[in-house]
């Protein structure tokens, strides 16, 4: 065909080409280019960079007291229940969704495990596993509302939190359990209290617990199948359908994933508070938003890492303890936090130019 | 000969329209099939209802001579048919190795592997490379970029090696080369026939009629959501096909295959 062969023609002016992987002198945009990049290979850098600045500034003012094991034990222990909620948080966070339920469902499973051990007398060990299974069950049907009714995270956990709210209030009849009394019947409700001594600092399970189950899952998103699928799931659902990823088990997988880690959140908070009430932990849902935005990942889902959700955390706990040992409001606390956390959004935008 | 993917009375509505209307399809062993029509005739439905990306309204599908049901992609890659969509399917913020192996990921060997099911990105990235170099997408400067790195062409062509590297027995290429250069599409063409060389056999849609004609073996006109003709490319000139395609000439009778 001659219309073929014409048109073939000029195809053969590239025949001989050199077959070698291309390279470029990488001076593109100077120190700042280098550095937006880096950033972006590397999310949990920024707030790691602003972790390790805040402590500095706050030693400086505060002064030697600021760098003492027992002020470094306080931050870790403040710490502890809002770094374990925003593990759970991350997971949901990194699939483009958010989980305005991760503070209710950790109460009501406190709630259930001593209700279990003190209104039913169950032995405590299997007190614990009912209270995880709650847990659990309230992570089922979250994932089932957002995977397979299609409804948004967004009003499925908002309605959620309502829903567990209230049938925690309706079910504790607003009792509390005094710590006094789960030390003497159920010790093994405040294990996550239990004390270390570490070159002079006091850690707690709970606050190895936080550590442990950040690296775990920092282990899983990076080195596992597993991983790659939840980043793809929020990075664009239909294109991971396509490519073969099994959306709606990894969303269920993460929602439930995200229950269960709250009802642990809600077991370590019996060891930290010592005692059950069905009224703490309100405000768990906004605090581990903010430590997974100020942690720099991206509220658009599939980037960032869960380790800057731990750093994220840490930096709202150096500024709490920063600011109150040098005696200011409370209010400064949240109005450096907000700062903060329009700061972070703002980098977030900056690093994802790159790919612009 | 039989086919060894076929298509019977495939309907697909959206709402009022209606993407496939009482659609036939037929691919036979070995062969390379084009697919062409009008935008919007329903050519990547098409595709779609039998790959598992859309679930037919009415019809059957047959792969080898056994009924088959997809419900989701994952099915139809599983029986060996793997497709590059026109939308090419790719998670922007993640590498190209992690795209090309989404969801058939490469474990370490032993212990990581097994146990703490740790990927061996090792020889994912070398798998990675060696596709795109056979593919001659030499510009690739790093296999971990993350694709929303890549330039349009760059990404066709990652999505093209994937199909490529991993279909058993079907290979569908939804405009494959619509974004591609002089030299890249060159490839892809060479690709095409390396496939075929391979015994596999495949469905290329394209609005590029000099590609179609160098190298498909049939070709399947599509209009209003059905097929009008199935013709021989020796037999027929461009100026046939796009008139067809269009509405402009009616194709005779004995032409339909
Ligand atoms: N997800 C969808 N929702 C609603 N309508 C759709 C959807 N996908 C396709 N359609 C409609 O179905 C018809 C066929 O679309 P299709 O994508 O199959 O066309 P096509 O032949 O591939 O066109 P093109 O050459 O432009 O790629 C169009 O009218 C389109 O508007
Ligand atoms: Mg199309």
């Amino acid at each position: 065909m001659s219309e073929q062969s014409a048109n073939t023609d000029y195809e053969s002016a590239s025949s001989n080409l050199n077959e070698t992987v291309a390279e470029f002198e990488d001076t593109r945009k100077g120190l700042i280019g280098k550095l937006q990049h880096v950033l972006h290979v590397n999310p949990a850098l920024v707030p790691l960079i602003v972790l390790v600045a805040s402590i500095i500034l706050f030693g400086m003012l505060v002064g030697q007291r600021f760098f003492s094991p027992f002020a470094m034990t306080l931050i870790l222990q403040q710490v502890q229940i809002v770094g374990i909620v925003a593990a759970a948080q991350s997971l949901v966070i990194l699939t483009a969704g958010i989980d305005l339920s991760v503070g209710a469902i950790m109460v009501l499973s406190s709630v259930v495990m001593g209700q279990m051990v003190f209104s039913y007398g169950i032995p405590v060990e299997l007190a614990i596993l009912c209270g995880l299974l709650v847990g659990l069950i309230c992570g089922v049907m979250n994932g089932w509302l957002v995977a397979y009714m299609k409804l948004p995270p967004f009003i499925v956990t908002l309605g959620m939190w309502q829903i567990v709210l209230a049938s925690n209030f309706l079910y504790s009849a607003n009792q509390t359990i005094r710590s006094q009394d789960i030390e003497d019947t159920a010790p093994l409700l405040q294990v996550f209290g239990t004390k270390f001594q570490v070159g002079g600092a006091t850690l707690t399970l709970g606050v190895i617990f936080m550590l442990a189950l950040v690296f775990t899952l920092s282990y899983a998103l990076k080195h596992t199948a597993w991983g790659r699928h939840v980043y793809a799931v929020g990075d664009d659902p239909d294109a991971a359908e396509l490519s073969g990823v099994n959306v709606k088990g990894t969303l269920m997988s993460v929602y439930i994933l995200s229950g269960l880690i709250c009802a642990f959140a809600g077991w370590a908070m019996v060891g930290r508070i010592g005692s059950i009430s069905p009224t703490v932990g309100q405000l768990a849902n906004i605090e581990s938003i903010t430590a997974v935005v100020i942690g720099g990942i991206s509220l658009f889902g599939g980037r960032g890492s869960i380790l800057g959700a731990l750093f994220g955390a840490l930096i709202v706990g150096v500024f709490t303890l920063g600011l109150r040992l040098m005696g200011a409001d409370a209010q400064w606390t949240f109005l450096l936090i907000g700062l903060l956390i329009i700061a972070a959004v703002a980098v977030d935008q900056w690093i994802r130019k790159v790919s612009a | 000969m039989e086919a060894i993917l076929k298509g019977r009375n495939l309907v697909k509505r959206y709402g009022k329209v209606t993407a496939l209307d009482h659609c036939d399809f037929d691919l036979y062993p070995g062969e390379i099939l084009a697919v062409i029509g009008d935008n919007g005739a329903g050519k990547s439905t098409l595709i779609k209802a039998v790959s598992g990306a859309v679930v037919p309204d009415a019809g059957d599908v047959w792969l080898e001579g056994k009924k088959i049901q997809f419900t989701s992609p994952i099915q139809a890659r599983e029986h060996g048919i793997e497709t590059v969509y026109q939308t090419l399917a790719m998670s922007p913020a993640l590498s190209i190795a992690d795209n090309m192996f989404m969801g058939r990921e490469l474990r370490k060997p032993g212990f990581m592997g097994k146990y703490l099911r740790k990927l061996d990105r090792a020889a994912m990235e070398k798998f990675a490379r060696d596709k795109l170099t056979e593919l001659g997408l030499m510009t690739i400067q790093n296999i971990n970029q993350a694709v929303e790195t890549l330039s349009g062409g760059q990404r066709q062509g990652v999505a093209v090696a994937r199909a490529a590297a991993f279909g058993s027995k079907v290979i569908i290429l939804d405009e494959p080369t619509a974004a591609l250069g002089v030299k890249e599409s060159r490839k892809v063409l060479e690709l095409i026939q390396d496939v075929k060389s391979r015994g596999i056999p495949i469905i290329l849609i394209s609005h590029n009629m000099p590609h179609v004609f160098e190298v498909a073996d049939r070709i399947h006109v599509h209009r209003l959501g059905k097929r009008l003709c199935v013709i021989d490319p020796k037999d027929h000139s461009m100026s046939d096909a796009v008139a067809y395609m269009t509405g402009a000439k009616e194709p005779e009778q004995t032409a339909a295959a």
